[in-house]
């Protein structure tokens, strides 16, 4: 099972940041041609990931790449060089329709045939971070390669003209939108970065939230957060115990014949033998 | 592919190479490195390599390179070669 | 008693009996803040005395005018634990006829009181002193904190001369007392305090630093050793500030108090002081304003000698007692020797200090270095200079793996049991070499202009001339 508890955003025309993406742990790294990238260095960064992709080793490491969004020509010149570099995965900002969905992914078809790659090799993880994305977010999710959503809180409250707070009040229909969206598509929902790389605490607190509301992971824009979100991420200790507790409980109600287990006084009924067994999956125990 | 204008790619912070071409009749490479004694022929193939990638025979390329590895390397030459041909922005 | 306070430098060193091809000794608690080595050696030559050794814990790029001072034949010998800057570069392009002496923090006090290095005069720079001689580091305008590495020079000199800004009444304690002391010049200034401390020791922000910083704290963890009683020393280098600071976090979830931290101290260290996650301090040299301050108000915070810290002829230094000690690296081979004197082309930036020292008594060395540095991988198949030899080194903790010396096979085990990326080192090495390349070997072949000396006094390596 592919993880992506962390995805870390790198700046595409940085070749130090590009060099080390893979060291800090992170399940997967956004190369990033768009935001981070000036104007008129596209073209720099585009041909430095190109490159870094095809020679650095990333042991383990999904290998993303944040292109440029689909209204501007250059989204086109930046997919064609990341899927020859060999990228696992596209990252599209502003996506909004099925549509658009549909066009990436026939544009990734050709790219992938013209470099010789398999068709279908690269997932496509859908940046939604507009209100018009937010309500089509289904069709997005339901689009062919797209493997995640990623929530982008920072675009989505400029366009709704609200302050981004550290509570994220102003995101939770969204936050619950997109996870829905995602689950009912069986994708992963990924939530929006923690944007404060001093605030640990603050950090602590928001992926704990994200977590408990249903999302598999977080985008992250500080190498330093790396390691708090692959915990906040994995089952902890106690819960694991819990699900190893359930799994046990069911197979021995099994050979005894029991139709139904209980454990720690509590009906073990399917949605919680799956949540165990899900659990246990996170940590690697099947 | 011919160079038309003079152009730069890349920077002087560390891991990085800048990349300077010029219009030329003839070819002239000059290379300047922190890593000049480790890697100084390794950074000359690279970047006639890319020339040649790029089919570009005649220029002055000049190489200032800050311990930059060798995909970086190889990138701010190509993108400098792009920037410096005619029609690309 | 008389008085000791002479005029000027120029007649102390006249009433001293300065002579041609004397030693001189300094020490180097003012670091890059110095002005009493330049200031010596000016008033050396306008005395006219030709063939001087300076004998200098370390030489910094603010002591730059002594390469004029060798030119111009005043000083023709150096003997140094550490040199960076423009007479490091000097040396090694062969600006010197003699080949400097390098030594260790411990094996620099060894020489001294063996009478291997005779110094017949040494210069001690003393933030504050009275007029019989009695100096310390702790207070004045150019306070640095302990005066260690001075010490020695001060019990075995022929003839000892303090050089201070602040004269005072009295300094009683004194870190270096009247006893010792022969003549007293009052300066200007002796340093310029930018150069001599920062104010804090900044934890780095380079998010690769912080990642071997964990795994550095994560592997001391795996061994065993951080337990009660637990004693180290850590660097002022980024990476281990850092793995300090995770250590005091470790401590404080286990519970664990440790017995004593020891070496260059800064402000970290003084927190672990000051939360009780120590016992005590061992200071031979102060980093920061936080350290100075420490020292002189707390006496937890104990000032020790360059012997007593680190000396193999003592009869027990306190390195022999260290637990855990973490370590930088320009260079480290497949033997796992170390490489702190010389960059990968054979260039003099830097010196063993307390580096083989430490990695000789404690019971876990921990080098910590970058994998690839600008291009040029931190592993390679032999050093360019041996500074400290690999059966003394434990751990290479780099940012994209950790390799045991095959000498430790249960360290290895317990590494691996933590979930720790342990691997060999020639694996890291083959990591190294596909981001980099190979590259070309570049040692120098030029005549020996530099001798390392291991801590007992033993040849370990020459540093060549480089083109």
């Amino acid at each position: 099972m592919k993880r992506r508890r962390s995805l870390l955003f790198v700046p595409g025309n940085n070749p130090g940041m590009v060099a080390n993406a893979g060291v800090f742990g992170a399940d997967g790294v956004i190369f990033d041609l768009e935001d981070a990238v000036a104007q008129d260095q596209k073209d720099g960064a585009r041909i430095l990931v190109r490159n870094a992709l095809a020679v650095l080793p990333m042991k383990g490491c999904e290998r993303i790449v944040r292109i440029n969004s689909m209204d501007r020509p250059i989204w086109l010149e930046d997919l064609e060089a990341v899927v020859a570099g060999g990228a696992d995965s596209i990252m599209l900002p502003k996506a909004q329709s099925r549509a658009e969905m549909e066009e990436l992914d026939r544009a990734l078809s050709d790219a992938e045939k013209r470099v010789g790659r398999e068709e279908g090799a690269l997932d496509v993880i859908a940046l939604v971070e507009t209100p018009t994305g937010v309500e089509n977010s289904g069709d997005i999710a339901t689009a062919r390669r797209v493997s995640g959503m990623l929530l982008g809180a920072e675009d989505l409250t400029a366009a709704l003209g609200v302050p981004r707070t550290v509570d994220g009040e102003e995101i939770s229909y969204a936050r619950g939108r997109m996870v829905m969206a995602a689950k009912a598509a069986g994708i992963d929902a990924i939530d929006t970065p923690f944007t404060d790389t001093d605030d640990m605490e603050g950090l602590v607190k928001d992926v704990l939230f994200a977590r408990s509301i249903g999302f598999d992971g977080k985008a992250l824009i500080s190498p330093r957060h790396v390691e708090a979100v692959n915990r906040a991420f994995t089952p902890t200790d106690g819960e694991m115990e819990w699900a190893r507790a359930v799994v046990r409980a069911l197979e021995e109600g099994e050979r005894a014949g029991k139709g139904a287990v209980s454990v720690g006084g509590k009906m073990v009924d399917a949605p919680v033998a799956a949540r165990a067994r899900k659990t246990l999956a996170m940590r690697g125990e099947a | 592919m011919k160079i038309l204008r003079m152009a730069v790619a890349g920077s002087m912070e560390s891991n990085d190479a800048m990349v300077t071409v010029e219009p030329s009749n003839e070819l002239s490479v000059e290379i300047e490195s922190v890593v000049k004694a480790q890697f100084g022929d390794a950074i000359e193939r690279s970047v006639m390599e890319v020339l040649k990638n790029l089919s570009v025979d005649s220029c002055t390329l000049s190489v200032k390179d800050r311990g930059a590895l060798d995909c970086t390397l190889r990138a701010r030459v190509e993108t400098a070669l792009l920037r410096g041909c005619e029609g690309v922005r | 008693m008389r008085d000791k306070m002479i005029g000027s430098l120029k007649e102390a060193l006249k009433v001293m009996g300065l002579a041609d091809g004397m030693t001189l000794s300094f020490h180097h608690h003012l670091r890059n803040g110095d002005a009493v080595l330049n200031g010596t050696l000016d008033a050396a030559f306008s005395l006219g005395v030709s063939g001087l050794t300076v004998a200098a814990s370390s030489i910094f790029p603010v002591h730059a005018p002594l390469v004029e001072h060798i030119r111009k034949g005043t000083v023709s010998r150096l003997e140094v634990n550490y040199m960076s800057g423009p007479v490091a570069d000097f040396v090694s392009r062969g600006g010197i006829a003699e080949p400097v002496i390098f030594r260790t923090h411990g094996g620099r006090p060894r020489s001294i009181e063996s009478g291997e290095l005779p110094i017949d005069i040494a210069v001690v720079a003393a933030p504050s002193a009275d007029g019989r001689g009695n100096l310390t580091g702790t207070k004045g305008p150019s306070a640095c904190g302990s005066l260690g590495y001075a010490m020695a020079d001060a019990r075995c000199a022929k003839r000892v001369l303090a050089v201070t800004d602040n004269p005072v009444d009295r300094v009683a304690p004194a870190s270096i007392d009247q006893s010792l002391v022969d003549a007293v010049v009052t300066v200007d200034s002796i340093g310029d305090p930018a150069g001599i401390v920062s104010g804090t020791t900044r934890m780095p922000r380079d998010p690769v630093a912080l990642v071997m910083a964990r795994y550095a704290a994560m592997a001391i963890k795996a061994s065993g050793l951080l337990a009660d009683g637990v004693s180290f020393q850590t660097g002022a280098g980024g990476a281990s500030l850092a793995a300090a600071s995770y250590l005091r976090d470790m401590m404080r979830d286990l519970g664990v108090v440790g017995s004593f931290g020891m070496g260059g101290i800064t402000s970290h260290m003084v927190r672990f002081l000051r939360e009780g996650l120590v016992k005590r301090l061992y200071d031979v040299q102060c980093f920061d304003l936080e350290a100075v301050k420490s020292i002189a108000e707390d006496e937890r915070h104990v000032e020790v000698s360059a012997s007593l810290y680190a000396s193999p002829g003592t009869k027990g230094p306190l390195v022999d007692d260290l637990d855990v000690v973490i370590l930088g690296a320009t260079e480290i081979d497949l033997d796992f020797n170390v490489n702190v004197h010389t960059d990968s082309s054979g260039r003099i930036i830097g010196g063993s200090g307390g580096h083989s020292d430490t990695a000789a008594g404690a019971k876990l060395a921990v080098v910590v270095a970058p994998l690839v540095r600008s291009r040029l991988p931190i592993v390679v198949d032999r050093v360019t200079t041996v500074s400290t030899p690999g059966d003394t080194v434990d751990l290479l903790v780099t940012e994209r793996g950790i390799a045991v010396n095959p000498r430790r096979p249960e360290l290895r085990e317990a590494l691996d049991r933590a979930g720790l990326p342990v691997m060999s080192i020639r694996e890291l090495r083959e990591i190294a070499l596909s981001i980099t390349g190979v590259p070309r070997s570049s040692r120098p072949k030029g005549r020996t202009v530099g001798i390392v000396e291991y801590r007992d006094g033993s040849l370990i390596d020459r540093i060549s001339e480089v083109s």
